[in-house]
């Protein structure tokens, strides 16, 4: 090793003792704690895959993430695909508006949400106003509410994955197409779709596995009536203080998600994004 | 009335002129090359005429049918890009069958058109390989099947053998010319190589700054060039500047590298007395004059010579003028040290003159 590589590799030492100090020894904690709270054994998990409350949580935290991912994807692969297609002045204009979200913190924006959806909020003011229907809409305080929040949160994560993806695709591809007979449906169809499949596996992988932790949103715009894994641990620990279960059920997740990771990676679509190459 | 018109065709980007009130003629069946340097206009032409290029003004029109606002997909023309553009999500055989499913075409026919084209391009092999796993001269013979496979009206190439290396561009100029023979399709050919377009074409258009300069058969481009642009893009060629002379007696005498030769009658016709500029090419130059021929003698030293297989490449620094480089015998050439005296013979009807602009 040359004294320059040296250097280099010394100079990640202070990022190594951070992230062992402050990010694997806690979960090396966590799963300590979770088999020995209150008592050493494996009580805690029993517990949690007996208990129905657990259950509920979990399938709540489950068709949420599914519902938010679906969601995020095909709308944000409408904003990318419109993005790929804008004249550049424009586009960066569209991109910019991608990214203003990323600057407000996510509490704004839980809170914006409830005063756009209640009751007496502007989008139920809109529609019956124009009397499309008799009563105000249930849009927040319920699951409807907190997959509105969480989509809106993902969709700029998932747009710039899709954009990336779609911005690589070699355009003669498509005028090849157009060349031989194929309509703007097929072309989409056909080659648009197969060819971003990578960057849509991305993103849904994602996307699907960072709605599975979601804390703030779910608190506020599901007030306490869609309750998700990461509300239901912070409640344990904060009010309940039931550690075991609380760290047993992050300990379920960690591993539910690392093997969602592992399922995907087999995956060709999946494989090909991570090495790079289409089709 | 001609297969495919272009007429007054203009396309502006911003303040460049991309095509500058183009006029075109291509009959059926036809194989003719658009040649230009890169920026000529060349490539926006053939886009203009697949239809992903609207125009600003002009027609185009396909067997006396205005086509001009046709959208590329129903205009039945085949392309074959650079880089050929193939399907990488597809197998050779479905990017084949790509054109024909999306024209209906029932199973069975499908499945025979696209054997067929496999056969013809000689890939019947490798007809479930992804695109990725060919090579590059395969992958051209895919796309040019894709391209045909449909029956189109015309097939348009943009410059298609720009990403191969030497030996197998000559190939596949070949077998270009083959499948033209064998499909009677008429093929328009876009390409900066002026080798390619006079081994390939029935005729050249030569562009340049969005115009074209000279449309014709390669011999008469060859021989017989218009203007200075063309006589130094086809073939190698010495551009020298030079006077033309008028006798009295209708005789024309040109003045080049402090040399005067007359030329033989009616060979300039329409050009003034004074400035031009003659072109003579690198075998039409000999260490002797032809006996009974009039020739323009040029002195002047040696300025390099290189050994290239049939002849040496020389390099001569005349008195009066740049250097020109001549096809001299090899046999012969032994005896020229650099920087020794020589002298030169162009035989007059060897010598081409266009006008100076």
């Amino acid at each position: 090793m040359r004294p320059f590589d040296r250097w280099a590799v010394g100079l990640t030492v202070p990022a190594v003792l951070l992230t062992t100090l402050f990010y694997v020894l806690p979960i090396a904690q966590v799963l300590v704690l979770s088999v020995t709270e209150p008592a050493p054994g494996l009580a805690n998990y029993e517990q949690l895959l007996g208990s129905r409350a657990v259950a509920r949580v979990v399938m709540t935290t489950l068709e949420v993430s599914l519902w938010t991912t679906a969601l995020t994807i095909a709308a944000s692969y409408v904003v990318a695909y419109a993005l790929v297609q804008m004249r550049p002045s424009v586009r960066r204009v569209a991109l910019f508006m991608v990214l203003v979200p990323f600057w407000i913190s996510v509490l704004v924006r839980a809170f914006s949400w409830i005063t756009i959806l209640r009751r007496e909020g502007l989008v139920n003011l809109a529609v019956t106003g124009l009397g499309i229907v008799d009563e105000p809409l249930q849009l927040v305080h319920n699951r409807t509410g907190v997959i509105i929040g969480m989509v809106h949160y993902m969709m700029p994560f998932a747009v710039l994955l899709i954009y990336a993806n779609l911005a690589g695709i070699d355009r003669r591809i498509m005028q090849a197409g157009r060349s031989l007979g194929a309509r703007p449906m097929t072309v989409f169809w056909k080659l648009w779709v197969p060819l971003s499949a990578p960057g849509i596996a991305v993103a849904t992988l994602f996307v699907f596995i960072f709605s599975l932790g979601f804390l703030i949103t779910p608190t506020l715009l599901g007030a306490g009536r869609t309750v998700m894994v990461a509300e239901y641990i912070s409640v344990q620990i904060t009010n309940t203080l039931r550690w075991g279960v609380a760290t047993g059920l992050s300990t379920m997740l960690l591993v539910a998600v690392g093997f969602v990771v592992f399922i995907a990676m087999r995956q060709p679509a999946l494989r090909a994004a991570f090495s790079g190459r289409q089709g | 009335m001609s297969f495919l018109v272009a007429r007054d065709l203009r396309k502006t980007y911003g303040p460049v002129t991309a095509l500058a009130d183009i006029g075109l003629d291509v009959e059926e069946g036809e194989f003719v090359t658009l040649l230009g340097p890169s920026g000529s206009g060349k490539t926006t032409l053939l886009m203009a005429i697949a239809g992903f290029t609207r125009p600003d003004s002009g027609t185009i029109s396909l067997a006396g049918r205005d086509i001009t606002g046709v959208e590329p997909e129903d205009r039945d023309f085949g392309f074959v890009f650079q880089g050929y553009a193939l399907f990488p999500h597809m197998s050779v055989a479905d990017n084949i069958a790509f054109p024909l499913k999306v024209r209906k075409w029932d199973r069975a026919r499908v499945d025979a058109r696209v054997e067929e084209m496999l056969g013809t391009v000689g890939l019947a092999d490798l007809a479930r390989r992804k695109p990725r796993e060919l090579s590059g001269g395969q992958q051209q013979r895919v796309a040019i099947a894709r391209a045909l496979a449909f029956h189109p009206k015309i097939l348009l190439l943009d410059e298609p053998l720009s990403a191969l290396d030497r030996t197998l561009r000559e190939t596949m100029q070949r077998e270009l010319k083959r499948l033209h023979r064998q499909t009677g399709v008429t093929f328009l050919y876009v390409t900066h190589d002026q080798e390619e377009a006079i081994a390939m074409s029935d005729r050249i258009a030569v562009f340049q700054k969005g115009r074209i300069v000279q449309v014709g058969a390669p011999r008469d481009l060859y021989y017989a060039p218009s203007t200075r642009f063309v006589a130094g893009f086809l073939g190698v060629n010495n551009l020298v500047d030079a006077r033309l002379v008028r006798g009295a007696d209708g005789a024309v005498e040109i003045e080049a590298l402090g040399a005067r030769v007359a030329l033989p009658p009616g060979k300039v016709a329409d050009l003034p007395e004074g400035p031009a500029t003659v072109f003579m090419r690198p075998e039409d130059i000999a260490l002797e004059p032809t006996p009974g021929e009039p020739a323009l003698a040029i002195a002047g030293t040696v300025a390099d010579v290189s050994f290239v297989g049939s002849f040496d490449l020389v390099v001569i620094e005349p008195r009066g003028g740049p250097e020109i480089t001549a096809h001299l015998p090899a046999d012969r050439t032994r005896a020229l040290p650099v920087g020794a005296p020589i002298t030169v013979f162009v035989r007059a009807d060897a010598i081409g003159v266009v006008p100076n602009t």
